[in-house]
């Protein structure tokens, strides 16, 4: 498993229809600036994808646009019935309501059946909490917690939604490396108990090779898929494993051209033939 | 595997959880209040010191000793109530007043953006325009009536709590904003679970700086319609400035002075709160 070179894989589901799926979506933001150029890719029911690119690709627009936040110029992008959830590089929880009523919120928005009580609602709160080792931290308030322990509140938030699809956009990027480690079992623990779709944005090349069924490279300026490295390790993995840091060190090679592309002057984005 | 993940877990948490422990209630009074006389007496050491220099006679520009015994003279004295009942009711109606305007303005035009465009500079302007100003136009509208004080309170305090909402609702974090629409939530859903709360500071101190201009206006307004047979805090200045009643006076403007500290302080205490609960009062060190 050294440096893999395969073209576009077909998707792995034959049968049905993928979780997420782009078909060549463009995103073009005011009147030139190209961010994304005709990137299709699918997430399969319970893949797991990382989104993996340096500055300027476009990976969070990306995750923006499958979330609805955004609206693609053209293209067009398919996610299903399935109900999606997002998480942020911050856990974007709300200041005003305790880490339990943060999540009560998101049952009470979601809950097909309206008729949850509150206190079916509570205790479905808690029993998520405890799911993410947050158990009995109910009536704080997210102040009170560390940055991983809000992030965690953010993910039970996320479930709350009862999505299929979970978006990432650098979820654990202002973590520390230990809380980080530790994160990464538990959202792993998860998807799997979950049956999760996930696509998750990162430019962390270890992160994306400890976590992904699947690391799609992104170029930059504008943003295109240029390479699909499906990640075979078994898991569970550990970041620092010799196996994930020779990939890692692999897909950071081809990144480092990938930027340096960016370095040569005379090469204008209408000479790569992305450009329009 | 999974009992090792959660004994790590627990262990990164323990070490991470704040431990802020609260002080007991004397003493935080306490620290609060010591500064307070401590800046009381000076005030009033400073006063002594300027009467004791012969700078006035005396029977114009009392002591504070005088000044302080009069004060005492007059809350005795049911008349004295009665002004500050009077007071208290017209600046309690006044606000409520502008409070409704305020939120009904504010929402609107942060909500309607051609209305942001027509009236949002408007607010602002009102905001800075002295309100004494309106008194001529009040009393040809009002006549020397209680309305007529009311009039320019409202106007005084509505645009600065039209205003607080408005800069409230326009300093929504966006993050919140996002995770909001992510969670499902939509225009009045998101209006009220997100954007209402996170305006609630902003507000808060759009409450209280109009407060403050209410309570200006009233006391102008009390100073230049003085309703016939109806005592009031500014009657009774105006009143003791007539019958040259320096202590007098100078005992009433302590009232004004005190009653809008105090309300200030419930201000804050409600701001402190809130800071508190929000988690926005980490200070350095």
């Amino acid at each position: 498993m050294t440096a893999p070179t395969q073209e576009l894989r077909p998707s792995r589901a034959d049968g049905h229809e993928p979780a997420v799926r782009l078909d060549a979506v463009s995103k073009v933001y005011g009147r030139e600036l190209l961010a994304l150029d005709r990137v299709t890719l699918s997430v399969d029911r319970g893949e797991f994808v990382c989104l993996l690119g340096a500055s300027g690709c476009g990976k969070s627009t990306m995750l923006n646009l499958v979330a609805g936040l955004d609206h693609a110029t053209a293209g067009e992008i398919d996610t299903g019935a399935g109900r999606i959830a997002m998480m942020f590089q911050e856990p974007a929880l709300f200041p005003w309501l305790t880490v339990s009523a943060n999540i009560e919120l998101a049952l009470r928005v979601t809950s097909s059946a309206k008729s949850t009580t509150r206190r079916e609602r509570r205790e479905r709160a808690a029993e998520l909490l405890e799911m993410v080792h947050l158990g009995g931290l109910g009536a704080k308030r997210p102040h009170e917690l560390s940055g991983g322990m809000r992030q965690r509140v953010a993910l039970a938030r996320a479930l709350a939604q009862d999505a299929d699809v979970l978006l990432m956009d650098e979820p654990f990027g202002a973590l520390d490396a230990m809380t980080r480690d530790l994160l990464h079992d538990e959202l792993e623990r998860i998807w799997r108990e979950r049956e999760l779709s996930v696509l998750f944005v990162t430019h962390n090349v270890r992160e994306a090779v400890r976590l992904g069924d699947r690391v799609v490279l992104l170029s930059s300026r504008p943003g295109t898929v240029i390479e699909e490295y499906p990640i075979t390790l078994p898991r569970p993995r550990r970041t620092d494993s010799g196996e994930v840091a020779g990939l890692a060190s692999a897909i950071t090679d081809r990144l480092r051209q990938e930027v340096l592309r960016h370095a040569q002057p005379a090469q204008r984005p209408g000479a790569t033939g992305t450009g329009k | 595997m999974t009992a090792d993940l959660s004994q790590h877990i627990a262990g990164l948490d323990a070490l991470e959880l704040s431990h802020r422990e609260r002080r007991s209630v004397a003493a935080r009074i306490w620290a609060r209040t010591w500064p307070m006389f401590s800046a009381i007496l000076l005030v009033l050491a400073i006063w002594e010191v300027v009467v004791l220099t012969g700078w006035r006679p005396e029977y114009v520009f009392p002591g504070p000793v005088t000044v302080l015994g009069e004060l005492w003279n007059r809350l005795g004295e049911a008349e004295f109530y009665d002004a500050v009942a009077v007071t208290i009711r017209r600046a309690i109606t006044g606000f409520a007043i502008a409070v409704l305007v305020g939120l009904v303005i504010g929402a609107a035009v942060s909500r309607v953006r051609p209305l942001r465009a027509a009236f949002g500079s408007l607010i602002t302007g009102l905001q800075t325009m002295p309100s004494i100003a309106w008194f001529p136009l009040a009393i040809l509208l009002f006549k020397l009536s209680e309305s007529a004080i009311l009039f320019v309170v409202v106007l005084g305090a509505a645009p600065s709590i039209a205003n607080g909402l408005i800069a409230g609702v326009d300093y929504t974090p966006p993050i919140l904003l996002r995770a909001g629409h992510i969670l499902g939530l939509r225009r009045l859903a998101l209006y009220r679970h997100v954007i209402l709360p996170a305006s609630l500071p902003s507000f808060l101190s759009g409450l209280k700086q109009g407060w403050a201009f209410a309570w200006r206006s009233l006391m102008a307004g009390e100073l230049l319609v003085i309703i016939a047979h109806q005592t009031s805090i500014g009657e009774q200045l105006d009143n003791a400035r007539e019958l040259s009643d320096a202590p007098g006076l100078m005992a009433m403007m302590i009232v004004i002075l005190v009653i809008g500290i105090v309300v200030d302080m419930c201000f804050g205490a409600a701001d402190n709160a809130l800071r508190r609960r929000w988690g926005l009062d980490q200070r350095v060190g």
